[in-house]
């Protein structure tokens, strides 16, 4: 099978992940849109890693992996506080903070 | 293939000033846990104050031996210690001592940070850990760890590196957001806020690094510089470019500038006032070191390689930077709140920090990039950060209050009920009437007057006014001066032209502020807003204060010293 099929794959993954934190009203859902878009990079790292018959791209998919996993507990997080103190996770709903 | 494990060398001396820094983050985690709450703070600020200063004193040391080489590379060419990394270390080492101060600071009696982060707000826990009187000092370790990804971001030319160190700086920030002590809805909103948007521009970061490395097969910039010169076809192609532009996409955002600013006012007018000081000040000084050394590196070659891409690059900060003066200036015009004005005006500046940036990448591809942007960078953005430091450390002074003398019970009274379930100890109950101290009066019109009341913190503020308007004799004015000149010196006039004009719009409002404090009346029987109380300046925000006031002028004064000193600093690691 074709490398570049990964590649236009992980870029479809990328702008569906995009799309869905551009969208989506929820903020667990948006969340997940990035971390979509985290891991089509991912996949991405490890299909150039591969092409170029060169390690590092797999090595770098581990850190992105590790970053990710910090970014959603401190996301979900703050998210969990606003949610206990509001009852809603819509990113409309949270609009104090306007002129 | 070898199966024998090769020891990495580290040059530890050369790490030294972000290890400090990082090591003392980490020490305060353990203090965190391990020493007793009643001397943690102290314990604390210590271990804070002795990181930052060993890793100024680190910078300090190394500074005329990189001076000499030029720099080099370390950890496996990961990190890169040359005078532009050290220069930007040393702003970003100052800055965070105001920050420091700030975080520090109980003018009011209490710190800026929430007694219990996790307790939703407004509930019975939360009043009870209030009257417990129960403080935390998290903010600490997570200052300094944020500080340190700042170093390291502002110091390697290694993409994946520049991505974690983004992450470093980025996380302990969206928590620090959401911490405030009082106005805890709008602190958790800004840190939400800022986290979402901010996880959103670093992923297109990192997809930006990966179509990089897809189109060079490294992630260094040195080896994407030289395939670019290679001419490989792939490198100077479609993939390479979309990969730059998503790189600078996600630094533009950190930086805040048009149109990736939605998020500055926002953040800016919820977090705790300490950590947006700091976010103002020392976010920028990062994010922009990473971006000049993106240019410095990539731009040349690109001109050399394909005149049609620099040009299109070019052109995109063009409009960056001139889109970030005009909404900074324009919308900061109606605004009524001090701190979401700070913000707007913080995206302006952006703005006329980028004129230089284009100065620099303009010159890149003719002589060699010359010393002239450099210069005007660094030293915009250490008189910016003194003057946005200080006119958010006068704003922690300025404190709502109630009309009337209230009765108050002070530590653990009327919360006997549930002593033992915080785990605090019994205190007597202290019941005195006092006009306690609120959250910061933040809205302009409580402002008024301010000059009669308080007069030297009416003139302070003034003067970082007058500074981040660009009004001669401060800093800000040599700042925006340097900057123009590299815009012009380079060819980008019009640019310089338009900032200028930008520049004589924000003085309006600037100066609407100064006549608000001298030449209005307040209205007292205006029963809109919360009457204010004006803390003294005896504690670490009135010092900080002052100090910034006085360096304000010393850059508008005495510039040359610094100047000549940022200029040394345009010198990079090949």
């Amino acid at each position: 099978m074709e490398l570049t099929h990964y590649v236009v794959l992980s870029c479809i993954l990328f702008s569906v992940g995009a799309a869905t934190v551009l969208l989506r009203r929820n903020a667990i859902i948006v969340f997940m849109g990035v971390e979509l878009m985290l891991n089509a990079t991912n996949l991405a790292f490890v299909t150039f890693g591969r092409m170029h018959g060169d390690l590092s791209g797999q090595v770098i998919a581990f850190f992105v992996m590790v970053v990710a996993a910090a970014e959603v507990v401190v996301g979900l997080a703050i998210i969990i506080a606003i949610f206990r103190a509001r009852r809603s996770v819509s990113v409309d709903d949270v609009d104090l903070l306007k002129s | 293939m070898t199966t024998d494990f090769i020891e990495p060398t580290i040059d530890w001396a050369h790490l030294a000033p972000i290890i400090a820094v990082l090591g003392a983050g980490v020490l305060g985690v353990l203090v965190e846990a391990f020493v007793p709450a009643r001397s943690r703070r102290v314990v604390q600020l210590v271990v804070t104050a002795l990181g930052i200063a060993a890793a100024l004193t680190a910078v300090v040391v190394l500074w005329p031996g990189v001076q000499e080489s030029g720099g080099v590379r370390i950890v496996g060419g990961t990190v890169l210690v040359d005078p532009f990394a050290l220069a930007v270390q040393a702003i970003l080492l100052v800055l965070g001592i105001f920050s420091l101060l700030l975080f520090a600071d109980r003018s009011s009696g209490d710190d800026a940070f929430a007694p219990a982060a996790a307790a939703v707000p407004g509930s019975a826990y939360e009043d009870l850990a209030r009257a417990q009187g129960v403080r935390q000092t998290e903010a600490f370790p997570l200052l300094l760890f944020s500080l340190g990804g700042m170093m390291i971001f502002a110091s390697t030319s290694n993409l994946l590196m520049m991505f974690v160190a983004l992450e470093v700086l980025s996380l302990p920030l969206y928590v620090l957001s959401a911490l405030a002590r009082r106005r805890r809805l709008l602190s958790q909103e800004a840190g939400f806020k800022y986290f979402l948007l901010g996880a959103f521009a670093s992923a297109i970061f990192l997809f930006g690094v990966a179509l990089m490395y897809g189109a060079t097969a490294s992630v260094d910039l040195a080896e994407i510089r030289m395939s670019i010169a290679r001419g490989d076809e792939t490198a100077v192609g479609g993939l390479l470019m979309v990969g730059l532009i998503m790189v600078i996409v996600g630094i533009l955002f950190k930086v805040g500038a048009a149109p990736f600013h939605v998020w500055v006012p926002d953040v800016y007018q919820g977090a705790p006032t300490p950590v947006s000081a700091f976010m103002a000040a020392c976010t920028k000084a990062a994010a922009f070191g990473a971006l000049v050394r993106i240019v410095v590196v990539v731009a040349p070659t690109l001109g050399i390689q394909s005149a049609a891409l620099a040009q299109g690059f070019e052109v995109a900060l063009w409009i960056v930077a001139i889109l970030s003066m005009l909404v900074g200036t324009l919308v900061a015009i109606p605004q009524t709140d001090m701190k979401r004005m700070l913000g707007y005006s913080a995206i302006a500046h952006t703005g006329f920090i980028l004129v230089g940036v284009v100065g620099l990448f303009l010159s890149a591809d003719i002589r060699g990039f010359s010393g002239l942007g450099v210069r005007s960078t660094l030293f915009y953005l250490l008189a910016y950060g003194v003057a946005t430091l200080g006119a958010f450390a006068a704003i922690t002074l300025v404190r709502e209050t109630t009309a009337a003398p209230v009765l108050t019970t002070t530590a653990g009274a009327g919360a006997e009920g549930g002593t033992a379930e915080l785990g605090g100890e019994e205190r007597k109950e202290d019941v005195r009437e006092s006009t306690p101290i609120l959250g910061e009066a933040t809205h302009m019109a409580q402002w008024a007057g301010l000059g009669r009341r308080s007069p030297w913190l009416a003139a302070a503020y003034s003067l970082f006014l007058l500074s981040l308007a660009g009004i001669p004799l401060t800093g800000g004015f040599i700042a925006k001066y340097t900057s123009f000149q590299a815009g012009i010196a380079s060819g980008a006039t019009w640019l310089a032209v338009i900032g200028v004009l930008t520049s004589v719009v924000a003085v309006f409002f600037y100066v609407r502020i100064i006549v608000l404090f001298y030449f209005t009346t307040p209205d007292e029987e205006s029963t809109d807003h919360a009457p204010v109380k004006v803390l003294g300046m005896g504690g670490p925000a009135g010092v900080t204060v002052v100090v910034c006031a006085a360096a304000v002028i010393f850059l508008g004064v005495f510039p040359s010293p610094v100047l000549d000193l940022v200029a040394q600093a345009a010198k990079f690691v090949p």
